[in-house]
């Protein structure tokens, strides 16, 4: 399924600097629809580069950690339970730093 | 009977001259279904001028791949954004938010009409946000305010000068003068020189009685009537439970106050004081507004780091904790039996401290003369003799190292 993944506000360091993904996860074996918590475990897997404990806290991103899918808070779709389908803009920004 | 019919459907059509007139009486006499139900006494009249403002207007539909959940103003399917978890289409929040931040200064008479006001601005997303709508509600709201940027360069390599070109950026995007004090010039050490003296523990407590005062020099050059800083309600909270967790009772009283040290040379406002850090964040980035976005390096030793990680948790399980925390803060009452510190001037530099020298001459002081430790560490203040933690040598009896109390603003 191809998506495009975003990080802001420094989680881009994570990636090495990399801003813009665009990207083509595949499902689960077995699974009808990809949610957001499978999402997670794949950019964890192959995205994130360095310092993991920054984004992810167990199953769920770290408190503090922004997700917008299509410019939608993901709080308001269901959280990890959100359905995403095929060219879904994902944007991860961390509120975690000064102002 | 007949002149409460008259005179509710005059108060249909007399909206918008009775919101100025008396803005509590309006919604006491509007009590139609379909306000939105909110906790909050200001969130709910944001929200419904805004709703009586798009009923005059005409909504147009916008048609998305996928719809989201209806906007709570417009209730038209539009890919909303979330504020307190209730959804908003992106206009809606825009305008939700701006006039929430718009209540906020005039209910608690932020800003007098002529004042010349600094914004605090570090080139994170706090300061750019305030000042992007500061001087948004200045044009749209004739507040006659003349505004200024005022940055503090505390001479962290790969951090503050990175922040500095964004706040040169800003300048230009939002058309108000700059003016840039650094810790060099004022107090002739950098953090990094500090850092390298004190080793990485308590820099923040260096860096913070600096910026402070370093705040209130550049304002004064600057000559303006008040500062106006980004701190938000998620800062606020983390200060209210960093104070309990130090026993700092003399900072507690003072840390919920939107307006600080009016006593003192310039007073400080926090027209941010009850909008989510969340919110900041959204609205910055859909209005693709230009901040910097790096954590400063010797953070992570910070003590507000576990108050912060603890707020974070909490906003995750229940988001409205944080205005209560903010709440509590504001209704604790001080025991009388508890001595609190009293306001003098340092005699050294004539800012205002309750000690005989200000904490920041304490802190340079020490790092004058090769004592790094001196005015780090606990004493209980006058009420107690205990003194603990610092290590003084002889000479040091006549610099007063109990804890200063009047510094945070």
């Amino acid at each position: 399924m191809q998506l495009t993944l975003e990080f802001g506000g420094g989680l881009e360091l994570l990636c090495d600097s990399v801003k813009v993904h665009n990207v083509n996860v595949d499902m689960a074996k077995g699974a009808e629809k990809l949610i957001m918590k499978d999402l997670l475990g794949w950019v964890h897997t192959n995205l994130i580069k360095e310092r993991p404990e920054m984004f992810m806290k167990g199953d769920t991103v770290r408190p503090g950690v922004l997700v917008l899918v299509n410019d939608c808070d993901w709080e308001l779709s269901g959280q990890l339970d959100t359905t995403l389908e095929e060219k879904d803009v994902v944007v991860f920004i961390s509120t975690l730093h000064g102002g | 009977m007949k002149q409460n019919k008259l005179y509710f459907i005059f108060s249909k059509l007399h909206i918008s001259i009775k919101k100025k007139k008396n803005p509590k009486g309006w919604f006491l006499f509007n009590s139609q279904p379909n306000y939105i139900y909110v906790e909050d006494f200001q969130k709910r009249r944001a929200e419904t001028i805004v709703l009586e403002k798009l009923k005059w207007k005409k909504a147009r539909r916008r048609s998305r791949r996928r719809p989201g959940p209806a906007c709570a103003v417009t209730a038209i399917r539009e890919g909303p954004l979330s504020k307190d978890l209730k959804p908003y289409s992106r206009e809606c929040f825009y305008e939700v938010f701006e006039e929430e931040i718009h209540q906020v200064i005039v209910e608690n008479q932020l800003f007098k009409p002529g004042e010349r006001v600094a914004i605090g601005a570090s080139g994170g997303k706090d300061s750019t946000v305030l000042a992007y709508v500061l001087s948004e509600l200045n044009r749209r709201h004739n507040y006659g305010l003349d505004l200024f940027l005022l940055s503090v360069d505390e001479g962290i390599t790969g951090y503050r000068d990175d922040s500095l070109e964004t706040v040169k950026r800003n300048e230009i995007q939002y058309g108000l003068p700059l003016k840039i004090v650094s810790y060099k010039d004022l107090y002739g050490w950098t953090m990094d020189e500090i850092v390298k003296m004190i080793g990485l523990k308590n820099n923040c407590t260096f860096c913070g009685v600096f910026r402070r005062q370093a705040l209130d020099r550049g304002a004064a050059l600057l000559k303006v009537d008040k500062v106006a800083t980004g701190h938000n309600a998620d800062d606020i909270a983390e200060t209210v439970l960093l104070n309990i967790l130090r026993g700092d009772i003399a900072r507690l009283s003072r840390c919920t106050s939107i307006v600080t040290g009016e006593d003192g040379p310039i007073p400080r406002c926090k027209p941010f004081k009850y909008t989510y850090e969340k919110e900041i964040v959204m609205y910055a980035y859909f209005k693709r507004l230009d901040y910097f976005s790096t954590e400063c390096i010797y953070s992570p030793n910070a003590y507000r780091g576990f108050a912060r990680e603890f707020i974070k948790d909490l906003e995750r399980i229940r988001p409205r904790a944080i205005l209560d925390i903010i709440q509590s803060g504001e209704d604790f009452r001080i025991s009388t039996f508890t001595k609190m510190p009293e306001q003098g001037t340092c005699e050294r530099c004539g800012y205002i401290s309750s000690q005989k020298w200000c904490k920041a001459c304490v802190l340079l002081e020490g790092l004058n003369r090769g004592l790094p430790k001196l005015g780090i560490g606990r004493s209980r203040g006058p009420n107690n003799d205990r003194k603990k933690g610092t290590k003084e040598t002889n000479g040091a009896k006549s610099i007063e190292s109990k804890q200063c109390g009047t510094l945070d603003f």
